[in-house]
């Protein structure tokens, strides 16, 4: 019997994350989505109107989720409880390792969703302006963290490997983007 | 201001070749139209079923004092379907074209630009005009606002507006009518007999929603614009076009005679229509910009 | 002895400058994108280019040996044709290797104006007769057209014989069911015309919703177009592969959710003379268009090598609309 159900994560890791830092765990990500956002306006010019909309992140194997909200100077992440998420105009609903993967261009989202792994809700439109400008991105790890030259290379490399890890781990559907 | 003329469209359903004669020969006795069209514009399988009925029935229409238009199909795809749209570009009559593959044949001869042709714009339609067109049918999606923009700009172009029908709004390589009743396009049987007015489409929650004319697919919606002659000359148009359904269209045409001389309100018009057993709920959205089912003041 | 044919061009689209390096990164010869406005027919939020953007992508194809096909492939609203006329601008400035047209008053335009710039045909013209393609290259000259997806190969064939233009044929991706450039159905519930604003299904005007019994019912205007069982393989919120009841029964009246893949007629096509062959997409995320591309070109490689075909099924299922594929209109039965 398989232990996982596909693409989620195992309910071990699920409870030591859920008495997570959460407000931390804000910070780092707000400040990160801030350097993105100072450092390439072309994203935010491609969000057009989603920028001034809060979109709710889903991981459907956590216990939170993410309001995300991408207006320039002003961008902030914020951890809140599904039932906050649910209020979002434009929520996206999928197991983390697969948000992951469309975060860095593992997955194709309209597969995930023709596949079901992928649930959106409220304002299509915002999904469509929010999934198309990630897909322009190209949005590294590293970036993430601020890293640049070689420790940068090196970070996106171990992540790329403790992902592809993961994913196999958990029986999450097969990336789409095929070896080159 | 010219009088705003009326036109019988093409009949889009197919109808049984008795009913067409019956069927012109009383709007040539009764209807007050100044202008039909006929002929089959849908599907080249039933072309051959009717070519015994047009010649009488335009003999009828003409001495009647109509001017008869031959319309010609929409899709035409394979060689006997093309050779007709061909042989009809090149001979004299009053066409209507609705695909530009039977342009280059009529070669600056006069043409109506009909509802399949992509026209949106004042550029598209003065390309057409300059080749021929002197009457224009805009596609059923076009507002009014377009229209008058183009018509404005086309001076010399007589504009018709599609005002009563179920809305053409698709055709397909592939016949839905068939489909639904199991059978292929080649062997059709041409079960599409059976729903003279279309077949109904309703949603999973039982909203009507489309109706299916073999490849083609319309609205269950039944168009009603009603605007009188002082609007419409305004909008720039000329003549207002009625799409044939089984209800009384002898009717149908003397409640828009009415309105056009003034002698009802446009109101009082869409009441009186409204009393008909209309092929389906009335719309008019497209015409102010929006959806193509919903009713709005225009 | 068979004519020796010379190998498919592999076309792919672009719906970002990161997909576009994508597409030339996996083997296309030719890209097609859009710019971010309502003059191409995938005019979706986030999506497409800046006229910027534009002249840096075609850069970047030209240096590595690949050509962009700019679409402006709407209709221009009246009262607008400005918009139109400036993006054909715009393909002439960067250098576009060819501008894809619909509208007689863009094409009209791009003749007059440029008469040195490449015109495709649009399949939005819908174009599928001999007298209907010769009016457009006598008209104005265009090169190339794009077939409508109502013609079986045999059909291709005999109109290769009858005109004198190249022609590119659809061999994967979103399968439009009704003619295309000749359908309002999304209109009719919605108020947005493809054809004028580049959008089917506008998003604005699609709702998905969560039914007690776990079902996701798909709505569009309002409409119920759609509903998927639990785990039941989804597809495109479009009306042509919508759920209705007729004549008694309810189910898939147009068409299932399903993608057009005709790798398998590869080496059919290319015996009827396509020039071309084109990939659906320019919505698609670049794990698609890598995926698509890349088998593609190897598709295209192994038949100029042994002529063998390769339906390159398995690989693509999980790129597909329902998970589903079907060869469309190309073999007759599907009429």
């Amino acid at each position: 019997m398989n232990a996982f159900k596909d693409g989620e994560l195992p309910n071990l890791i699920k409870t030591l994350l859920r008495p997570a830092p959460r407000l931390p765990l804000a910070v780092l990500l707000t400040r990160a989505v801030r350097r993105i956002a100072s450092r390439r306006g072309d994203l935010i010019e491609r969000l057009g109107p989603t920028a001034r909309v809060p979109v709710a992140i889903m991981p459907s194997d956590l216990p939170f989720s993410f309001r995300v909200n991408l207006d320039g100077a002003s961008a902030r992440v914020e951890v809140v409880t599904v039932e906050e998420a649910e209020t979002a105009a434009a929520r996206i609903r999928a197991p983390l390792l697969i948000l992951l993967g469309l975060l860095d261009g593992t997955y194709d989202g309209d597969a995930l969703f023709f596949s079901r792994d992928l649930v959106i809700e409220g304002d299509t439109e915002h999904v469509l302006a929010l999934r198309n400008t990630l897909e322009q991105a190209d949005l590294t790890p590293a970036e993430f963290a601020g890293l640049h030259g070689p420790a940068a290379d090196l970070v996106n490399r171990a992540t790329a490997e403790l992902l592809s890890g993961a994913r196999r781990l958990v029986h999450a559907p097969a990336p789409q983007k095929l070896p080159s | 201001m010219a009088a705003i003329e009326l036109a019988l469209g093409p009949c889009f359903f197919n109808w049984s070749a008795e009913s067409f004669t019956d069927f012109y020969a009383r709007i040539a006795d009764e209807a007050a139209v100044e202008r039909v069209y006929l002929g089959e514009v849908v599907c080249g399988k039933r072309m051959a079923f009717f070519n015994k009925v047009w010649p009488e029935a335009i003999e009828r229409l003409t001495k009647a004092g109509k001017t008869v238009v031959l319309s010609t199909l929409a899709l035409p795809a394979k060689g006997p379907e093309r050779r007709v749209v061909g042989e009809l570009a090149e001979q004299g009559a009053l066409i209507e074209i609705n695909d530009l593959s039977a342009l280059l044949a009529r070669a600056g001869r006069p043409f109506v630009a009909g509802p399949f042709l992509n026209i949106y714009n004042e550029s598209s339609l003065a390309h057409l005009a300059a080749r021929g067109a002197m009457d224009w049918c805009p596609p059923v999606e076009l507002p009014l606002s377009s229209i008058e923009t183009a018509a404005a700009a086309n001076s010399g172009v007589t504009v018709e507006l599609f005002a009563f029908g179920r809305l053409p709004l698709a055709v397909s390589g592939r016949c839905y009518h068939a489909r639904a009743h199991g059978l292929s396009k080649d062997s059709c049987q041409f079960v599409c007999d059976q729903d003279p007015d279309g077949m109904e489409v309703e949603t999973l929650e039982g909203d009507r929603f489309l109706a299916v004319n073999g490849i083609q697919t319309l609205s269950s919606g039944c168009q009603l614009v009603t605007l009188a002659a002082a609007d419409l000359s305004q909008s720039g148009i000329g003549r207002l076009r009625l799409s044939p359904h089984t209800l009384d269209m002898v009717e149908v045409a003397g409640h828009y005679r009415a309105m056009l001389d003034g002698v009802h309100s446009a109101e009082e018009t869409t009441a009186r229509l409204r009393e008909m057993p209309l092929p389906g709920t009335a719309c008019n959205g497209y015409l102010a910009g929006e959806a193509g089912w919903r009713e709005v003041a225009l | 002895m068979p004519v020796r044919r010379k190998r498919l061009e592999l076309v792919c689209p672009a719906g970002t400058p990161a997909a576009l390096r994508t597409a030339v990164d996996a083997g296309a010869d030719t890209v097609y994108c859009g710019l971010n406005n309502e003059t191409n027919a995938r005019n979706f939020p986030g999506l497409n280019f800046s006229e910027d953007e534009l002249a840096t992508a075609v850069r970047h194809a030209h240096g590595k040996g690949a050509k962009v096909l700019l679409a402006v492939n709407t209709f221009a609203r009246a009262g607008a044709i400005a918009v139109w006329t400036r993006a054909v601008d715009a393909a002439q400035a960067c250098g576009a290797d060819a501008v894809i047209a619909a509208d007689l008053a863009v094409l009209d335009y791009a003749a007059n104006r440029y008469p040195d710039l490449r015109l495709h045909l649009s399949v939005q013209a819908a174009a599928n007769t001999p007298e209907a393609i010769g009016y457009y290259q006598k008209t104005f000259g265009v090169r190339r057209v794009v077939l409508p997806r109502v013609l079986s190969v045999e059909e291709i064939a005999r109109l290769n014989q009858a005109v004198e233009v190249e022609t590119e044929a659809f061999v994967f991706g979103g399968l439009c069911v009704m003619t295309e450039g000749r359908c309002a159905l999304s209109s009719y519930a919605t108020g947005k015309s493809p054809n004028l604003t580049g959008v089917c299904s506008p998003p604005d005007h699609v709702v998905y919703e969560k039914t007690s019994e776990n079902r996701l019912l798909a709505r569009l205007g309002g409409f119920t177009i759609d509903r998927f069982d639990e785990g039941e393989a989804a597809g495109y919120p479009t009306l042509c592969k919508g759920q209705f009841c007729a004549n008694g029964k309810a189910g898939y009246l147009f068409e299932d959710p399903v993608s057009l893949n005709a790798a398998a007629l590869l080496p059919r096509l290319q015996e009827a003379g396509v020039t071309a062959v084109k990939i659906e997409g320019r919505q698609r995320g670049k794990a698609y268009i890598g995926s698509v591309v890349r088998a593609f070109r190897r598709a295209i490689e192994d038949l100029a090598g042994d002529g063998k075909a390769n339906n390159l099924a398995d690989e693509l299922t999980a790129l597909t609309e329902g998970g589903r594929q079907t060869t469309g209109a190309y073999r007759k039965t599907w009429r």
